[in-house]
């Protein structure tokens, strides 16, 4: 990784705060989670910012009655929270409501995967993106880089509908270009070589490991493939398709629990089938709650992703 | 926009035994329906619709000038079909296909009906929701009022109480809640299962006014719904309505469990004297 390293949450926060200042329709929520670049929402805005406590059931209903009366909602907080704490909330006046009167809500969760490392698995989120690709109706948007987060935050005052955001809470550097308007649309971004026989589909923090592990292989003389995966509920699958077609080895690798309904459900479903040639393996993290404290990556490594384990599963799945 | 009118309490309670035939006769050809709950409520929906309260529009229902009520306890609201269809929300011919194949008109309401504004088969979120709705509309200047109707069952679900603190923090004098108290949760008295009393002095604690009333005196009633919506207290109002669970239907009335009764199509054209 290289470049200056930046927060997803900052850059997300200071497009909206740009949009908030001209477009009076836009409300922010916080779940009484905060940063310096939301202080400056909530001084500049203070009609159309509210700090609604440690309450995410209820952020999620207020969200939904001030969207329903025509502003667009931001609902902001820690991401196992406002996913699964209020998962009854989200199905109900978000999923089933908004396909019935459309609405504009964006919850945006901080502290993607392990992101929370010594916070352990309460703080953790591992299961979200299964959950909410479980939910019809709700976008699942999953920014690797800071450029990525802020272009997401205007998609999302742009377009009506109901989606969720998992947001690292690390600084990083960026992946690669901010994401045109075609890569938002389709829902990915490609790196490394084309027409590589070798591919990674990963997504957030992940994709930071995969760009790794394919410079690895590639100095190795291996080249490879990689798509960040931002969409995990409506990526563009022929585009995807044809992007991948000349590989016959594709690995997925993501943060969260495998098996489970998550960014390898996802392929596995629906983008397998259009590849028959290719071999395919998933790497995450296996269906159990760490109570480790450690660096991040030393979580990823007792879980099989380190990078070399990573570059490992590449080279075993082209001669498999 | 239409329910400006106010009818005198003689002609509220006509409605009211209209409206409560009528949702018995539903009931007698859709046993799936709630019908001890909706009874309960019968005169809280005719109040508030032929009471001058609720300022509603059946030729554009989503009318930017109409109040806004969420029905909470979708359920129990069966009750409420006639009054839409009274209302011209939808044709009264509906009426009779209720849990048919290809109406629109479920055992629990959505807001594909004409009427409904919100998704209520799981109890517990119309506080909050018309919390935001509320907190919307002062924001926007509008002096619309949202009025939730829940009952008292459902104040067992704690985002309700996330809910009430959120309002009174925001001084929502735009909200209404009406508790259709008819003490009954599905299996037994709430007294008996998780006790919500004294529930006037909870609100109260909570910062909101709080009145109660006879849920079925539709003078008293709409005095009281009124004296919440008109005013000058700063902050949200509780009217706690006390109900008969299934008021009307003596079988009904007084069984814990009538949450879960039916009634046979001999009880209702006994109760109704047959097709109106």
């Amino acid at each position: 990784m290289s470049g200056p390293k930046m927060r997803m949450r900052d850059s997300f926060l200071q497009a909206m705060k740009e949009r908030m200042a001209a477009e009076k329709d836009i409300f922010f929520l916080t779940a009484d989670f905060g940063s310096p670049v939301l202080d400056g929402v909530r001084k500049d805005f203070p009609d159309r910012f509210v700090n609604m406590g440690i309450s995410e059931q209820n952020t999620v209903n207020v969200a939904t009655g001030l969207a329903l009366e025509g502003f667009r909602v931001v609902a902001y907080a820690i991401a196992p929270f406002i996913t699964m704490r209020c998962l009854e909330q989200i199905r109900i006046n978000l999923a089933i409501l908004s396909q019935v009167r459309p609405m504009n809500v964006t919850l945006v969760g901080v502290g993607a995967g392990y992101s929370y490392e010594v916070s352990g698995p309460t703080h953790q989120a591992l299961e979200d993106i299964a959950l909410m690709r479980a939910l019809p109706n709700v976008g699942v948007w999953s920014p690797a880089d800071a450029a990525t987060a802020a272009a997401m935050a205007r998609q999302a005052l742009d377009e009506p509908g109901v989606r969720y955001m998992r947001l690292d809470s690390h600084p990083l550097p960026d992946v690669g270009n901010a994401p045109t308007a075609d890569e938002l649309r389709r829902g990915f971004r490609l790196g490394g070589s084309r027409g590589a026989a070798a591919a990674i589909v990963s997504t957030g923090y992940m994709s930071h490991l995969a760009a790794a592990v394919r410079d690895e292989l590639e100095a190795g003389g291996i080249p490879v493939r990689t798509v960040d995966l931002m969409n995990l509920s409506s990526p563009d699958i022929a585009a995807l398709e044809a992007a991948l077609s000349p590989c016959r080895a594709i690995l997925t690798m993501e943060e969260g629990f495998i098996g489970r309904g998550g960014m390898d459900g996802l392929l596995a479903a629906q983008l397998a089938p259009r590849l028959p040639k290719a071999k395919w393996a998933h790497a995450g993290l296996a269906p159990h709650y760490s109570f480790e404290i450690g660096p991040r990556d030393e979580l990823l490594a007792a879980n099989g992703l380190s990078r070399s384990a990573l570059a490992e599963r590449v080279i075993d799945l082209i001669n498999a | 926009m239409s329910g400006e009118k106010k009818r005198n309490p003689d002609e509220l309670r006509a409605l009211a035994a209209k409206f409560r035939a009528d949702t018995l006769r539903i009931h007698a050809a859709a046993p799936e329906t709630r019908v001890a709950s909706s009874l309960s409520a019968v005169e809280i929906y005719t109040c508030l619709f032929y009471g001058g309260l609720l300022r509603h529009n059946p030729a554009d229902p989503r009318d930017p000038a109409r109040d806004r009520l969420i029905v909470s306890k979708g359920h129990g609201s069966i009750s409420l079909y006639p009054i839409l269809a009274d209302r011209g929300f939808f044709p009264k011919e509906e009426l009779a296909r209720v849990c048919r194949p290809g109406s629109f008109l479920g055992g629990i309401p959505d807001p594909v009906i004409p009427g409904y504004e919100t998704v209520n088969g799981s109890l517990g979120h119309g506080p909050g929701v018309g919390s935001g709705m509320a907190l919307a509309l002062k924001r926007q200047g509008s002096d619309r009022r949202v009025v939730v109707v829940t009952g008292d069952g459902e104040l067992h679900e704690g985002a309700v109480w996330e809910a009430f603190l959120f309002a009174a923090q925001h001084r929502l004098d735009n909200l209404v809640l009406i508790v259709d108290d008819n003490e009954r949760c599905m299996m037994d008295n709430t007294s008996r299962v998780v006790c919500l009393a004294p529930l006037a002095d909870k609100f109260r604690a909570f910062g909101w006014s709080a009145d109660e009333v006879d849920g079925h005196d539709v003078g008293a009633l709409c005095e009281a719904l009124g004296r919440a919506m008109s005013s000058d207290f700063p902050g949200p109002r509780a009217v706690i309505a006390h109900t008969v669970k299934g008021k009307g239907a003596p079988s009904l009335e007084g069984d814990p469990l009538c949450h879960i009764r039916t009634l046979s199509p001999a009880e209702v054209e006994e109760l109704t004297g047959g097709a109106p």
